[in-house]
């Protein structure tokens, strides 16, 4: 009998917005001019949350904290995509998806200074408190996307992990139920190359992540993750499908770490300052400038204007979150179970 | 009344808990058209449908963490793990999130899933088929042990574990699934968590144990001045009961099939000693598996606790007035 090919597969790479700002316009989503501007705007904001959050931990006022410079694209164009109604699963380095979601900012600061409060989302926003072991947040994602199709909710499901989450068991189980049940979850892939010191090629001999999901059964593809407009446009092709019973998929958002994994961490350790020079090129704030400017909707004031707002609101967010009391010790039983247990009851009286 | 086995027991009472809430569904390996590997499950998939009684790829992690997701949205899953062997692969899942949920987030969202699970030795099945591992899910605040011991126990405790707000891990000892048969009744009733029952009332010696274990204390201490409790909820464990009946008796014997070292025994003769020591007349005594790997079928009567150990252990506390 002769051998035959039975399956093959080709990844679909996305880029809409390049370096300098020119737009595909055959690939362009629909966005406004107001809406385009909006992300811009959050982009900033997200930045601007960034920097004062590095500032505060060197004063010794917030705990260990892992910037999300360079992936604001990715963050902000697939949570900029997303329904109120949807749910989200991020995992630790997701502060501007978080503030795309409408999550208040203030208590992002208050989470990050070590109160658990601050992670605790408003009643409108489904979006689950950081996830710190890697990748287990995914098939949480997976169940969810069940229960709301349990449910008959028109609910879609999105779960967002690094490169170095493809590696865990639990990509793999939470992936492959997602593909068995054809659940409406996306999985947003941030592959920012480096999973701390390790870098990407030492994850996986894949050429790409987005490939995996042909393992599952589904749709993988790439995106140009510093490219706000594709990550954007993946993103909500993957809703539309997840919302009409197409099942899962996975986006691969090819972008970078700028910064030091976390505030603990010294990247230069490990990898060269070239690569982080060659990365500030494709940086994802500089490239929508350059296309709003293109569109004569951005002029020196209106960056002045949107800088001054955002510093004013994480300015306020801080003062706010400093005037907050501390928690209360009896707070660590009070969330364990429903009801204090026997032998909490005792321990409680400690405080 | 209809005379039951634990079995049958347990499936009566997810098919009411079924009925009785759209929320409920099940989940895990073979537990749809096969109704699960010792037939818990028996039936369901046909009365529920593929929609309710999920066959899930074999993924142990996944089915924990999928449970997981379910019940912050809103369900209430109960997952099977076909033995207790494999929830190994799912204790990451569990330590990390199902515990820590309604923490973590402040009672925003909650954790309601129960994880049933097959346990103990007995039944002569291959390696990491009969583990009695309770002890590691008791060091872990946020999720509750459950072990029945009775056919009428588990169908009430599995009721309330199903109706609980809280993870539950459900421990089932599979040596008892088809061993007794007892009256247990249809329709609703529950069992509490958290509490113990006394199964026997006595003066001499207070005996402490818990699912497969409790059949050998009855027939090893049955006849003597032994007051026997059934833990039933090993975390968060009735110290309220424990202590009441140590400080009546003064003399206490903890049985259990797991290793010694760090077994739930450890934390009980340890309470004891803290809250009740000036009660005691003898040494607490255990009588447990050893600190040995779980050996296969030749050697496991060797393992297990045996009725003579039991009552060498009882007339040993005897001896101190």
């Amino acid at each position: 009998m002769p051998e035959k090919i039975i399956e093959s597969f080709n990844i679909k790479r996305l880029e809409v917005l390049d370096e300098k700002g020119d737009a595909d316009a055959s690939l362009m989503p629909p966005l406004s001019d107001d809406e385009i501007k909006k992300m811009y705007e959050l982009l900033i904001l997200s930045r601007t949350f960034d920097r004062y959050a590095l500032n505060l931990q060197r004063e010794g006022r917030l705990g260990t904290y892992a910037s999300i410079l360079g992936q604001e694209a990715s963050q902000i164009g697939s949570a900029f995509a997303v329904e109120n109604t949807d749910w989200i699963f991020p995992s630790f380095r997701e502060m501007g998806v978080y503030l795309t979601a409408g999550f208040p900012p203030y208590k992002l600061f208050q989470y990050w200074s070590g109160d658990e409060r601050g992670i605790t989302p408003p009643d409108n926003l489904n979006i689950f408190p950081v996830c710190v072991p890697v990748g287990t947040q995914i098939p949480h994602a997976t169940g969810a996307a069940m229960a709301a199709v349990y449910r008959g909710d028109k609910t879609a499901v999105l779960a967002y992990f690094g490169d170095g989450g493809t590696s865990k068991g639990d990509f793999h189980e939470g992936l492959n139920i997602a593909g068995v049940f054809r659940l409406p979850v996306i999985f947003i892939c941030q592959n920012n190359q480096w999973a701390i010191s390790v870098p990407r090629e030492r994850q996986t001999a894949s050429k790409t992540l987005a490939q995996k999901a042909m393992a599952y059964g589904f749709e993988g593809l790439q995106v140009d993750g510093n490219d706000i407009f594709a990550v954007y446009k993946a993103t909500r092709d993957a809703l539309k499908k997840a919302r009409q019973g197409e099942g899962p998929t996975l986006i691969e958002c090819f972008t970078y770490r700028m910064s030091d994994h976390t505030t603990a961490d010294d990247a230069t350790r490990y990898r060269s300052m070239e690569e982080v020079e060659q990365w500030k090129q494709k940086d994802p704030a500089l490239r929508l400038k350059l296309f709003l400017e293109k569109k004569g909707l951005w002029t020196e004031a209106y960056q002045k204007k949107i800088e001054e707002e955002s510093k004013t609101i994480i300015e306020d967010a801080v003062k706010k979150e400093e005037a907050i009391q501390p928690p209360q010790p009896k707070d660590m039983f009070t969330y364990t179970y429903e009801k204090l247990s026997q032998r909490q009851s005792r321990q409680i009286k400690d405080f | 009344m209809p005379t039951l086995n634990m079995v049958q027991a347990l499936n009566l009472a997810l098919r009411e808990e079924m009925q009785r809430d759209q929320d409920v569904v099940l989940l895990g390996e073979d537990v749809g058209k096969d109704g699960g590997v010792f037939r818990i499950t028996e039936g369901l998939h046909d009365l529920f449908g593929s929609r309710r009684v999920l066959d899930t790829p074999l993924s142990e992690s996944g089915i924990a963490g999928v449970s997981i997701g379910m019940a912050v949205y809103g369900l209430k899953p109960v997952a099977e793990i076909q033995f207790m062997g494999f929830i190994y692969s799912a204790m990451e899942q569990l330590f990390c999130h199902a515990a820590r949920i309604r923490s973590r987030s402040r009672g925003r969202f909650t954790c309601p899933i129960v994880i049933r699970t097959p346990y103990g030795a007995g039944i002569k099945a291959p390696e990491l088929h009969e583990e009695s591992a309770e002890a590691l899910f008791c060091h872990m605040p946020g999720v509750k042990v459950v072990v029945p011991s009775t056919p009428y126990i588990a169908k009430g405790l599995l009721i309330s574990s199903i109706r609980d707000p809280d993870p539950v891990i459900f421990l089932e000892p599979a040596r008892l699934y088809r061993l007794i048969k007892e009256d247990v009744p249809e329709g609703e009733y529950t069992i509490p968590l958290g509490k113990a029952r006394i199964v026997q009332e006595g003066n001499a010696v207070t005996v402490l144990a818990w699912g497969s274990m409790l059949q050998r204390v009855l027939q090893a201490a049955g006849a003597a001045d032994c007051e026997i409790i059934d833990l039933m909820t090993l975390n968060p464990f009735d110290e309220e009961t424990i202590f009441k009946s140590v400080k009546k008796t003064g003399r206490v014997v903890i049985v259990h099939e797991a290793p010694r070292t760090c077994g739930f025994g450890a934390e009980l003769s340890a309470s004891i000693a803290e809250d009740a020591m000036l009660y005691l007349k003898a040494p607490i005594i255990r009588v447990t598996g050893y600190d040995a790997v779980m050996p296969l079928a030749k050697l496991e009567d060797y393992y297990i606790p045996d009725v003579e150990k039991i009552k060498r252990a009882v007339n040993e506390v005897l001896k101190y007035y």
